[in-house]
């Protein structure tokens, strides 16, 4: 039965790992940049949550009417403030970039709000669990992180595949110069896109939070699980996400239940296996970029 | 138009020639500075030999991270596995009763030996993805570690068997090792950058496919340099542990390394040899300056790093040289016309 209950925690666990993922995904399908401040900026928005439930004294929940609208707000003036530059100045600038924002926004927030290890305090809801037999109980805010994991990859795979804005993104994303040919100004797809991305890292953001502990330093460790999700699912496939990130919460459960230590490392290795034996990921499409 | 002066005609063929006036006085100023250099610590107090071994490690991961980002094209955010195992090369040495000094040694191999599998793996992966994935390896190497209690396992453990040298001696024998690796990792650089391998590695940079169509072999080319950087950091690590004696996990492979990394080059200028090597004193100048403000200094390093990828993408080096054909370690070749 531990090994059930390993493998359902693990599940819901790459619930949180898909939300963290398909950000990262979209930012790379539209706009072809890896952002390496992914995890700041998920960490940032745990931050502002702490922030707005502090001062409205609301349940975090509540909080994301405030936290979404403000991290796609960021979204949008990042991309065209920084990224858009970026992406003038060749293969090399948008890393350099992303990772200089990660280093400025992780010690920013650790100056500001110290290393000291935070949660979002969720209440009852944060507690209750759903009881499955004995020995497996289902927490609802886990359920309900993975619902509304699926939510937002399904959301977002509609928004992409059959409305004009994902139409306008698609075409950006294979050919730039031909879709500015076409009437569509590239500057403001992709400030959208990056808006939208920064949507989902400000929901992935509470919901760790609710779920767990984090500090300022978090960051570089949820962009690598993402990453993870990302490659195991296969680049450029949204399902695939989410399928890269149930695998990734699986393998670090299962991982943990062997030994606590072994968690994330198991999850590394799958990773590396998956990496060696199926380069481009479980769900393979026809072509890699 | 009729009034452009036509060019005279040449007297003499023109000349291939491999040095500028820069480089030449650099050639002939190199030895006697190397040589102040070896002799400070009979000059100077340790203290100032101490804080030179720190810069000097800067210094030399510093060229190791240009070498594979501005000549390889690789932006690896993991170069810190390759650190953390040269360190604790050291401390398995020590540990086996083999002087640590020789550990260096150890660390390279060990680095560049473990650096082929990786390679193997990572460069399945490209642009951020590659940079992501050096990482995931590098924590592998990190959770790897933590789990042998010979070496102190999460906590890390001291290095004891320079514990008999007088601490003066050792400082000064950790000074020499430093400045004798910096000494051969900018000199193996341009060496290398000069060679048949540099031409295929400036030209797998600037565009790897049309590379592969002249010939060249670019993913062989690409090895040897992760191998070779890999051996550089490696040797960077190992010098952080003979330097403070103490090997900590969390340590010696924090992220916190690449950043270094990155700012030194970025901001000194990439893809040049004397661009790190400033990026790197300026680093360790602000850094030095800082150091009370906490990890304020990283917030204005971080500014100014997106600020040289933005707008100055030859870093610091490149603007000193702007419109100007300065090169103290010349790589290229140049046409010169004798009148």
């Amino acid at each position: 039965m531990t090994w059930v209950n390993a493998i359902v925690q693990g599940l819901l666990l790459g619930g949180v790992y898909a939300l963290f993922a398909c950000g990262l995904s979209l930012v790379f399908g539209v706009l072809r940049i890896v952002n390496l401040a992914h995890g700041d900026l998920t960490v940032l928005a745990a931050f502002l949550a702490v922030v707005a439930t502090g001062t409205l004294g609301v349940n975090p929940l509540v909080s994301l009417v405030v936290v979404v609208p403000v991290m796609a707000l960021l979204g949008f003036v990042l991309q065209r403030a920084l990224l858009h530059r970026s992406l003038q100045g060749g293969e090399l600038a948008p890393l350099l970039v992303t990772f200089g924002l990660s280093i400025v926004l992780q010690n920013a927030l650790l100056q500001t709000f110290s290393a000291d290890t935070r949660s979002l305090p969720a209440g009852e809801f944060g507690t209750a669990s759903l009881q499955l037999g004995d020995g497996l109980a289902v927490g609802w805010l886990a359920l309900s992180t993975l619902v509304v994991a699926v939510a937002v990859l399904a959301g977002l795979q509609v928004v992409l595949a059959r409305t004009p804005i994902g139409r306008a993104m698609r075409a950006t994303s294979d050919d730039p110069e031909t879709a500015a040919l076409m009437g569509l100004d590239d500057r403001r797809v992709y400030a959208i896109a990056t808006a939208i991305a920064l949507a989902t890292v400000a929901l992935a953001g509470v919901f760790y939070g609710m779920r767990g502990t984090f500090t300022p330093t978090l960051g570089p460790q949820l962009l690598i699980f993402a990453f993870e999700a990302v490659i195991i699912g296969g680049l450029g496939s949204l399902w695939g996400t989410l399928l890269g990130g149930l695998v990734l919460g699986v393998a670090q459960a299962v991982g943990a239940q062997i030994q606590p230590s072994y968690g994330v490392l198991a999850g590394h290795l799958v990773f590396l296996v998956v990496l060696a034996a199926r380069p481009s990921g479980l769900l393979r499409r026809k072509e890699l970029r | 138009m009729t009034d452009v002066p036509t060019t005279p005609a040449p007297t003499t063929a023109p000349r291939v020639s491999r040095t500028t006036a820069a480089s030449r006085v650099a050639a002939v100023v190199a030895l006697p500075v190397v040589l102040l250099l070896a002799a400070l610590p009979y000059l100077a107090a340790p203290n100032v030999t101490r804080l030179l071994v720190d810069l000097f490690t800067l210094v030399l991961l510093a060229t190791m991270w240009n070498l594979l980002a501005g000549y390889g094209g690789m932006i690896s955010v993991g170069q810190q596995g390759f650190i953390g195992l040269g360190a604790y090369a050291v401390l398995v040495a020590d540990l086996f009763g083999v002087n640590p000094y020789l550990g260096l040694v150890l660390a390279m191999v060990a680095a560049a030996v473990l650096a082929l599998p990786t390679a193997l793996l990572v460069f399945r992966l490209h642009g951020g993805y590659f940079a992501i994935g050096t990482w995931v390896v590098a924590e592998v190497y990190r959770l790897v570690t933590v789990e042998f209690r010979a070496v102190g396992a999460g906590s890390g453990a001291s290095v004891t068997g320079l514990s008999a040298v007088p601490p003066v001696l050792r400082g000064a024998i950790t000074y020499w090792c430093a400045l004798a690796a910096v000494v051969v990792a900018i000199g193996g650089v341009y060496l290398l950058m000069r060679s048949r391998l540099g031409l295929a590695l400036t030209a797998i940079r600037d565009e790897p496919t049309a590379a592969a169509t002249l010939g060249v072999r670019v993913r062989s080319a690409k090895r040897i340099v992760f191998v070779v950087a890999a051996a550089g950091c490696g040797l960077a690590g190992a010098l952080i542990a003979v330097d403070s004696l103490r090997v900590q996990p969390d340590s010696v492979y924090s992220v916190q390394w690449s950043a270094f990394m990155i700012f030194m080059v970025v901001i000194g200028g990439l893809g040049t040899i004397e661009g790190p090597v400033l990026g790197a004193v300026v680093f360790f100048a602000i850094q030095q300056l800082l150091a009370p403000y906490g990890a304020w200094y990283l917030v204005v390093l971080g500014a100014v790093a997106i600020a040289a990828a933005l707008l100055a993408r030859r870093g610091l080096w490149g603007l000193v040289t702007l419109h100007r054909d300065v090169r103290l370690l010349p790589t290229g070749h140049r046409l010169r016309q004798d009148r």
